[in-house]
């Protein structure tokens, strides 16, 4: 059985204290909002998108630990690939390049993969207008 | 890095000298109290000299009306549980505040399985008991009413001496669960009309797993674990002779030093306020002044508590708190809801608990902390 993991990773404690991508863009093309169901913290993200890539992404995030780290993480791994490759990102591929998450923290990861799709749904639907 | 502890009401460092009065007793002298041999009867004396010692830190009127248990959890399910199911056929209800620890909540509710009605009490912004509520609620059928003597999450004292007058114009027994007042303010069981008493020996300055029951003479309860009958029957199971003892020294020690340690936190915790509430959107929790000697805590507007928790630790700064995030349930601190914060303003929680390594020199350490984390997150927040 596999050990049952004692706090934070040290991956999930640098983006904690140093996270990437943090602030607004201001007349973004993006933008998603979602709020915790379960505890209720709030996180958004912001994107531009060029030649159907995101260019640039910027988030907030209301919560724990958790949820600061997986908003820096999910920012990291969007920026620069496809609209579709970043819609396929899962709250799993943002826990695993974390090097784990406890069990209990796995919703927040749920958020920050939540809002990436949202602000991408976002961009889509306003093309489509 | 110097680390600068602040989480005294979750976990107390063993007083070192409470460690040297115990430890012989984990190292060497052995005896089952209950033998008639000599080692049995040290081992007794022992068990009853530290009795007397409880019993004097509360001014028991009966060494015997102390039961020594396996820490505050265990105290609290006899006094609620087993108290009320032993009284049950003069009354099936049991009163509770709204704000009391959760190894009193849980009991009284479970007891509802067993036919008992159960009615909660609540407490105004500060914390405290609204009295006209508790005399509603507690009726003639009404066997035991539990309000704690403080809150460890905001540090509120309640009116325990009024509270019991209440309690006993209509109701039978008023439990008291002094788990983080115990040693830090005086009590006096037979001053404030109190009839149950939990004791943490770990709060004392003990070792953790040990806790106490007093049990006024006269009050019957009955035990929730069953076995030889040892501790009168209420607490089966071979007395933990090492707990006991250091148990028993730490309420010496606590009843010798509370003048001068509660003088000195005290001046502590005030500087520690005055320094948080400098801050941008910071607010105390619990009273202003009727507040524990060691107890300091805070909500910030906008942030989270455990990232709280995780910045001040960078820091070396350990600290505690009420949000969502950290429970194993992730609900909202019932004792911050109780006192009528929103969910989302419960979340900014920081509880900040004093004890005798702590120093005036480490506050303006403390508050750098403070004012660095709480800047940090607000930088984040999308609120
Ligand atoms: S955001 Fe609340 S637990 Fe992570």
């Amino acid at each position: 059985m596999a050990e049952q993991q004692i706090g934070y990773s040290k991956k999930v404690m640098e983006h904690f204290m140093n996270p990437h991508n943090v602030g607004v863009i201001e007349n973004a093309d993006g933008y998603g909002k979602v709020g915790n169901p379960v505890c209720g913290d709030i996180m958004e993200i912001f994107i531009t998108v060029k030649d159907d890539r995101i260019e640039d992404i910027r988030f907030r995030t209301f919560g724990c630990g958790s949820a600061i780290a997986t908003s820096s993480m999910v920012t990291d791994m969007a920026k620069g690939k496809t609209l579709d490759e970043a819609m396929a990102i899962t709250r799993d591929d943002v826990a695993t390049e974390l090097e784990g998450l406890p069990p209990r923290k796995m919703h927040c990861s749920n958020l920050a993969a939540d809002a990436l799709h949202e602000a991408i749904r976002d961009y889509r639907s306003r093309q489509g207008e | 890095m110097e680390r600068i502890y602040l989480d005294h009401a979750a976990a107390m460092p063993v007083d070192p000298r409470v460690i040297d009065a115990a430890l012989p007793y984990l190292a060497g002298k052995v005896g089952n109290p209950s033998g008639l041999y000599e080692e049995g009867l040290m081992a007794k004396s022992a068990i009853e000299e530290a009795r007397g010692r409880v019993a004097d830190l509360i001014n028991a009127e009966d060494t015997q009306s102390i039961v020594f248990t396996g820490g505050a959890t265990e105290s609290n399910n006899i006094a609620v549980r087993g108290t009320a199911l032993r009284n049950a056929r003069t009354g099936k209800k049991v009163v509770t505040s709204a704000i009391e620890h959760i190894s009193v909540l849980n009991p009284a509710k479970d007891l509802q399985k067993s036919g008992f009605t159960y009615a909660t009490v609540p407490v105004d912004p500060w914390g405290v008991v609204d009295c006209e509520a508790l005399r509603e609620a507690v009726t003639p059928d009404t066997t035991v009413t539990s309000v704690m003597y403080a809150n460890n999450e905001i540090g509120t004292v309640e009116p325990i001496r009024e509270i019991g007058e209440i309690v006993h114009e209509r109701g039978k027994y008023l439990h008291v669960d002094a788990t983080d007042a115990g040693g830090r303010i005086p009590i006096d069981v037979q001053r404030d009309g109190i009839d149950l008493l939990t004791l943490s020996g770990n709060q004392l300055g003990g070792p953790e797993g040990t806790g106490a029951l007093y049990i006024r003479p006269g009050v019957r309860s009955q035990p929730v674990v069953l076995g030889g009958g040892q501790e009168r029957g209420l607490r089966s199971g071979t007395e933990d002779l090492f707990g006991i003892v250091g148990m028993g020294e730490a309420a010496r020690i606590a009843a010798a030093d509370m003048p001068g340690e509660r003088r000195r936190l005290a001046a502590i915790r005030d500087r520690l306020i005055e320094g948080i509430l400098t801050l941008e959107e910071a607010a105390l929790t619990g009273h202003p002044t009727d507040r524990l000697p060691h107890h300091a805590s805070f909500r910030f507007s906008r942030i989270e508590g455990e990232s709280i928790q995780l910045g001040m630790d960078f820091f070396g700064v350990a600290v505690a708190t009420g949000s969502a995030c950290t429970s194993r349930t992730l609900e909202a601190s019932h004792v911050l809801l109780a006192i009528g914060l929103a969910h989302a303003e419960a979340h900014g929680s920081m509880i900040a608990t004093l004890g005798r390594s702590n120093t005036t020199e480490q506050v303006p350490a403390v508050l750098h902390a403070a004012r660095e984390t709480v800047k940090r997150l607000r930088a984040i927040t999308p609120l």
